[in-house]
């Protein structure tokens, strides 16, 4: 649905929230691009007499609008926009309030009371090492000591709480990820400095332990960051396509209603060219229904009272009423969601990497500083020189650089995605994504583009079309929209005039033209006779009395889909799975070359074949954007799919591209593949480091000087590393 | 060594002043908008247009 269409259907007002005396709205405005923008959205809303607040923000996209008493609404603020040349969409305040930004303020002030602690502990630490070489006093040293302490152990009691947090949660689980070894280190160094500060004693580690905190902020703060960035693209991607109810009241009176506000037993409008809001029982009309989106079929279905229809569906030809049925009986929309619980406990168990070497890692380090201290005691050393050998081995090897290998990667990886308009949902979606072997696309929609596109077109003389062309246009049905497209794209627009169209729901269009009546629809709207056999959706051209014409439409191939698969297959199992009919799958498969396609599977049937595909060891992506797909995306290793997906599966898959090729999962596996080197190559790095150091803490030469050249240099290193991954030049395009 | 008993909390004192300034931006929604920060400073109005 374009935004316009969109735009159409909603009541703004619905969105509307009151709070503290003042009425405040959210909008999405999609084509906000810079400052120039922004000032003019400012300041149309400014001159809107009682708006007291009118905030872009441009990273989301979005516009907070706020004002007092009655003398403005929603639409009239939309409306304000749309003469300032911006379409604005109002936004669900239940999903700005869903984006979890607790988490990443969080992150963000535990990272500035860190950077504050680092700095200033940093400035004494160099003092007492700069001292050592010069003439400071025994006095002085412990005073800096002391002073230091003052500052780090608040610092890090809270700054350090996102990992202790984390890591006491993994051991209560008695599972063991990154934090664990990064906490213990850190409460180590602070307990042996307060120690040794105590006892006056020369080395203290707290400079150690709160800049390595901050390091590690950096990095999960980023993360986090990236994340959001995507998951609110992603949010605005479904509000922009939000549609309102129409509702009809028992005295016949129609008002407009916010989808959630939908009960069962209410009866609904829709209009032809509207999607379904909700799942219910037609009660009054017959229409055609394209059922692509929830079934995967691409041939309309016919619909009457009494048939059963779902939220997604798209009215055709006929205006329905439509009583809703309940969400919770036994819909296909509650088997949807009853498979996908069912299919993602089975994704539970994935460990992400970091947290595989932590379970590794950890073990080796602490038995390393276990056998430290019994080394020191057996070389005959006190209890105590040798304990504080044995956490010099903790700090040493702290994975500070471990912490950051994956973050910092991710985030170039994401944001170089981002800017190819692909949206990384999950935490550990890429991790998944460069382990796939094996490919399983969903045909209609996703192979497809999902809408009808004029296949006989050569058949069809260019007057011809263009008379098409000019009754179509008058119209929103989707095949009327293909035959304006397709004259459009011979620059046919404009050439032939017509007017006083009047559209029949259900039928056609219909105008009178130099004379003769011209109807454009279907088989009895032109008297075709109903013999012939109809291989997809069609539309008939009768001129006055002359023979009907036949406009053929089929779902077309994304553009560039047979070189992306061409592309996958070398590398990849690549399988077709479709709810459609065996001899539209069988087509597409044919003209894509793959060899092993299913169609007519339900969803159950989806999740089944993916699961057998991963029992017999392949790890698979699922590509699919239908209702239908949303069990199965759940179920494979790691899942995608288009921006015009259903919402359930656009909620469900772990990326949604935005682009109309297919090259966006090429181009997402490829940047997986590459980011997974990288994350490799940093903990590789990173023990690198710890090869070298450990043996010096073992034998007790790592003073506080050491450890922080260690740290700071290994932590630099990967950083640097990882961001070699966005210098790699964009990814190959695969569209010819 | 006597300079330090004024320098030192000269020292902190300036940080945390910095800490507080940052915390105080970002509980008054400063980090909220990044990019639109960025782009922000080209507008024309010398002062922050008051909606």
């Amino acid at each position: 649905m374009t935004l316009t269409s969109a735009f159409d259907t909603l009541d703004a007002d619905l969105f509307v929230r009151d709070g503290a005396g003042e009425a405040h709205l959210d909008l999405v405005v999609e084509d906000m691009h810079c400052a120039g923008c922004m000032q003019k959205i400012e300041r149309a809303l400014g001159s809107i007499p009682d708006v007291t607040r009118a905030r872009c923000n441009l990273s989301t996209k979005r516009v907070a609008v706020s004002w007092k008493g009655n003398s403005t609404t929603g639409a009239a603020i939309i409306t304000k926009l749309d003469q300032t040349g911006f379409t604005a969409v109002p936004f669900d305040s239940k999903m700005v309030a869903a984006i979890d930004a607790t988490e990443s303020t969080r992150l963000l002030r535990a990272m500035g009371v860190a950077g504050f602690a680092a700095a200033n502990v940093m400035l004494l630490s160099v003092s007492v090492w700069s001292g050592f070489a010069g003439d400071m006093e025994p006095e002085t040293r412990g005073f800096f000591h002391w002073l230091s302490a003052l500052i780090a152990l608040p610092a890090v009691a809270y700054a350090g709480q996102p990992f202790f947090r984390s890591a006491w949660k993994a051991l209560r689980a008695t599972s063991m990820n990154m934090d664990v070894p990064i906490s213990l280190a850190v409460l180590l160094a602070c307990a042996m400095s307060l120690v040794q500060t105590i006892q006056n004693a020369d080395h203290v580690y707290f400079d150690a332990s709160i800049s390595l905190l901050f390091f590690l902020l950096i990095g999960r703060y980023l993360d986090v960051q990236t994340r959001a960035k995507a998951c609110a693209v992603a949010q605005n991607l479904l509000a922009l396509r939000a549609i309102a109810a129409t509702l009809v009241e028992a005295d016949g009176s129609t008002r407009s209603v916010h989808v959630s506000a939908l009960e069962p037993g209410m009866i609904i409008a829709v209009a032809a060219g509207q999607r379904l809001p909700a799942d219910g029982v037609i009660i009054n009309g017959t229409s055609d229904i394209d059922t692509s989106l929830v079934t995967g079929e691409s041939l309309p279905l016919t619909a009457g009272p009494d048939t059963q229809v779902f939220a997604g569906m798209l009215n055709l030809s006929g205006p329905l009423r439509i009583r809703v049925t309940a969400k919770d009986d036994a819909s296909l929309l509650s088997e949807i969601v009853r498979l996908m619980e069912a299919a993602e406990q089975g994704r539970a168990g994935y460990v992400r990497l970091a947290d595989r070497i932590a379970r590794i890692y950890a073990p080796v380090v602490h038995i390393l500083a276990a056998g430290t201290v019994l080394l020191w005691l057996l070389l005959g050393a006190g209890w105590q020189p040798s304990v504080m050998n044995a956490i010099a081995v903790l700090i040493i090897t702290c994975p500070c650089a471990l912490g950051l290998a994956v973050p910092v990667v991710q985030v170039v990886a994401s944001g170089r995605l981002l800017k190819l308009g692909i949206l990384v949902k999950t935490p550990d979606a890429l991790e998944r994504l460069a382990d796939i072997d094996a490919i399983v696309f969903d045909k209609t929609g996703t192979l497809t583009l999902g809408r009808p596109e004029l296949i006989n077109g050569e058949d069809i003389a260019d007057d011809q079309l263009a008379l098409a062309a000019a009754l179509a246009r008058e119209s929103r049905h989707p095949l009327a929209r293909a035959v304006v497209s397709a004259a459009d794209a011979r620059s046919l627009s404009g050439n032939t005039n017509v007017e006083s169209v009047s559209e029949t729901p259900g039928f056609g269009l219909e105008t009178s033209y130099q004379g003769s009546t011209i109807r454009l629809g279907n088989r009895r709207w032109t008297g075709t006779e109903e013999t012939s056999a109809s291989h997809g959706p069609e539309l008939w051209l009768r001129v006055g009395d002359q023979a009907p014409l036949l406009f053929c439409f089929s779902d077309q191939l994304r553009p560039d889909a047979a070189v992306v698969l061409a592309h996958l297959t070398q590398d990849h199992d690549v399988t077709i799975l479709s709810g459609d009919t065996q001899e539209a799958t069988r087509s597409v498969a044919e003209k894509l070359h793959i060899d092993h396609w299913e169609a007519e599977k339900t969803p159950a049937e989806k999740i089944a074949l993916i699961e057998k595909m991963q029992n017999e060891g392949h790890t698979v992506l699922m590509v699919g954007d239908g209702l239908n797909d949303a069990p199965a995306l759940k179920a494979a290793h790691v899942s995608i799919s288009p921006a015009s997906a259903a919402d359930i599966s656009q909620t469900a898959a772990d990326f949604v591209f935005q682009s109309k090729g297919l090259d966006a999962v090429a181009q997402a596996i490829q940047i997986a593949k590459q980011s997974r080197r990288l994350i490799l190559q940093n903990f590789g790095m990173a023990l690198g480091y710890n090869l070298i150091a450990v043996p010096l803490a073992m034998a007790g030469y790592v003073t506080p000087l050491i450890a922080a050249i260690a740290m700071s240099a290994s932590s630099l290193t990967v950083t640097l590393n990882a961001l070699r991954l966005g210098m790699k030049g964009d990814p190959k395009k695969w569209t010819r | 060594m006597d300079a330090l008993i004024f320098l030192i909390p000269v020292a902190l004192g300036l940080g945390l002043l910095g800490l507080g300034a940052f915390l105080w931006a970002l509980k008054s929604g400063q980090y909220d908008d990044m990019e639109g920060a960025a782009e922000r400073i080209l507008f024309d109005e010398d002062t922050p247009s008051d909606n």
